[in-house]
């Protein structure tokens, strides 16, 4: 018998997908019950009491939980998020309610031995809930008091090799995809540049560096796996600047139905026979791909790296082969000024180690946006506020006609008043004597 | 301006506020040592957090520091 009636939540059960709430039912049940004999650390009924609070809230249409607190772990200023409900009588299970942000590894690789590792110790100090991964890309303990975390901080850093992520005005976690460890596609080792830039960056990650939050992440190629283009403040998406490797006989392998497009991804339904035209050609952006005598020809100076045509018939046409990375920067979700993507910045810079072009121009949009950004502002903000021009000018970045989105839309002035003879003030009263209103 | 003299700086800022407010977003320390460069600020800062002078309050989202003790603490939470 649950300890509280959930009408409303147990409606969200009905539907034909999986329910967070039968999640939380389950690990309730778990709790209760405990087969396995755990000496819990934190109040038995916490996956009860959390659901008696959501009812709460679904009935009187209002939170109850405070906003964030001084909580934390020793030398550390984020990674660990206070939280405190205000019906604490009510509910005192969850009276304390903290997150805990754990860095996720590169790639999301992990052994099965190690996810054990993690969920017994979340199911001994914590709710036992998790959320794998949050929207950054950590995983997120959620729910435990506060004399346990630093019991859990001591055997994350000490037995599971493992540090605690960014949160609050932070570098937060860096995020990658799987990059060459197992995809063609991958025009640079992501998990080894997110990896040095983690070790590089410590100090930045887990003590309030700036005016609000900062994300990195990195993806192999333009299909953005990590979506970094959208999420991150500084995104760095694989590219290369030679030609796109074609094989003849295999497009040929496609156009005759040997070869399935999208590898046989799409096979659930019959979609007829595979036209390259159709499908291919006349679907990509820039034009820049057509059929000659029976050969497939790109005018690779015209491709955008829309990366569709490598999808559709990859067994055919491959990425480049001089790779790099383009740095985009600016994105952002809608809190102020509606969301954003990210602007390019640097074209095309080798990943080569020990990344020291990168770093430098890490380092630059950083100290131009502590010194100059407002409290809470996202670097997006600041390049709308200041002119994406006061960006290439703090980066020493001359600008180029990639930083152009389109002609006439964004044709950076690059005349400084000095330079000007006269500069930009002009006696209105002279200039109207050759000129009537 | 030598560290000693930044941190007696922050505290006596914090100090003077600490009646009308007791948590202040990083930025606002610069203004507290403006001959500092923003970076240098941060670091003494989080040096004071290290030593226990400043704590940490966070949002989640945003993190804002306050003289230790001052404002709402962890312990009252539950406290109305």
């Amino acid at each position: 018998m649950a300890k509280h009636a959930t009408p409303l939540l147990d409606q969200l059960e009905s539907g034909p997908w999986p329910s967070w709430v039968s999640d939380i039912k389950q690990e309730a049940e778990t709790r209760a019950k405990n087969v396995k004999g755990i000496d819990y650390q934190i109040p038995v009924d916490v996956c009860d009491d959390l659901l008696g609070l959501m009812e709460l809230t679904y009935v009187e249409k209002r939170t109850h939980w405070k906003h964030g607190g001084i909580v934390g772990v020793f030398g550390y200023g984020g990674g660990v998020i206070g939280r405190y409900c205000d019906q604490p009588q009510q509910f005192p299970g969850i009276a304390h309610f903290h997150t805990v942000r754990v860095s996720q590894p590169s790639g999301k690789y992990y052994t099965s031995a190690y996810l054990k590792q993690l969920c017994d110790l979340w199911e001994l100090r914590g709710s036992g809930l998790t959320n794998m991964h949050g929207s950054t890309g950590d995983i997120v303990f959620i729910g435990t008091t506060t004399p346990q975390l630093e019991e859990i901080f001591f055997e994350l850093t000490h037995n599971l090799n493992q540090d605690l992520g960014g949160s609050g005005s932070n570098l937060r976690t860096p995020s990658d995809c799987i990059g060459t460890s197992r995809c063609e596609y991958a025009c640079y080792d992501t998990q080894s540049l997110c990896h040095a830039l983690t070790l590089d960056y410590q100090d930045e990650l887990h003590r309030p560096a700036f005016p609000y939050k900062f994300k990195f992440k990195f993806d192999g190629c333009p299909n953005c796996c990590v979506a970094s283009i959208a999420r991150s403040d500084m995104s760095f998406i694989g590219t290369w600047r030679d030609d796109i490797r074609i094989d003849q006989k295999a497009v040929q392998a496609y156009i005759g139905g040997e070869l399935k497009p999208n590898a046989g991804a799409h096979a659930g339904r019959d979609w007829g026979k595979f036209d390259i035209v159709k499908e291919v050609l006349s679907l990509c952006p820039t034009q820049c791909m057509k059929m000659d005598g029976g050969k497939l020809v790109i005018d690779d100076r015209e491709c955008t790296r829309c990366m569709h045509c490598i999808n559709v018939m990859p067994r055919a046409l491959r990425i480049g082969q001089d790779t790099g990375v383009s740095i985009l920067v600016g994105a952002k979700a809608p809190i102020l000024d509606g969301a954003q993507m990210g602007s390019l910045l640097v074209p095309f810079v080798k990943v080569e180690e020990p990344y020291d072009e990168i770093k430098e121009v890490i380092e630059n949009v950083w100290d131009w946006w502590m010194e100059e950004g407002k409290n809470r502002e996202r670097l997006g903000e600041l390049i709308k506020r200041q002119g994406f021009q006061k960006l290439l000018e703090v980066t020493n970045i001359e600008a180029m006609p990639q930083h152009v989105q389109e002609p006439r839309s964004n044709p950076y002035i690059f005349w400084r008043e000095d330079e000007v003879p006269g500069g930009f003030e002009r006696d209105i009263t002279e200039f109207r004597k050759h000129h009537q209103r | 301006m030598d560290k000693e003299a930044g941190k007696k700086a922050v505290v006596e800022f914090l100090t003077k506020k600490s009646k009308s407010k007791s948590k202040f977003y990083l930025k606002d320390f610069y203004e507290v040592i403006p001959e500092e460069k923003p970076r240098d600020v941060k670091n003494l800062v989080n040096e004071m957090v290290k030593e226990g002078t400043l704590e940490y309050w966070s949002s989640g989202s945003t993190t804002m520091i306050g003289l230790k003790g001052t404002g709402k603490q962890a312990s009252a939470e539950d406290e109305a």
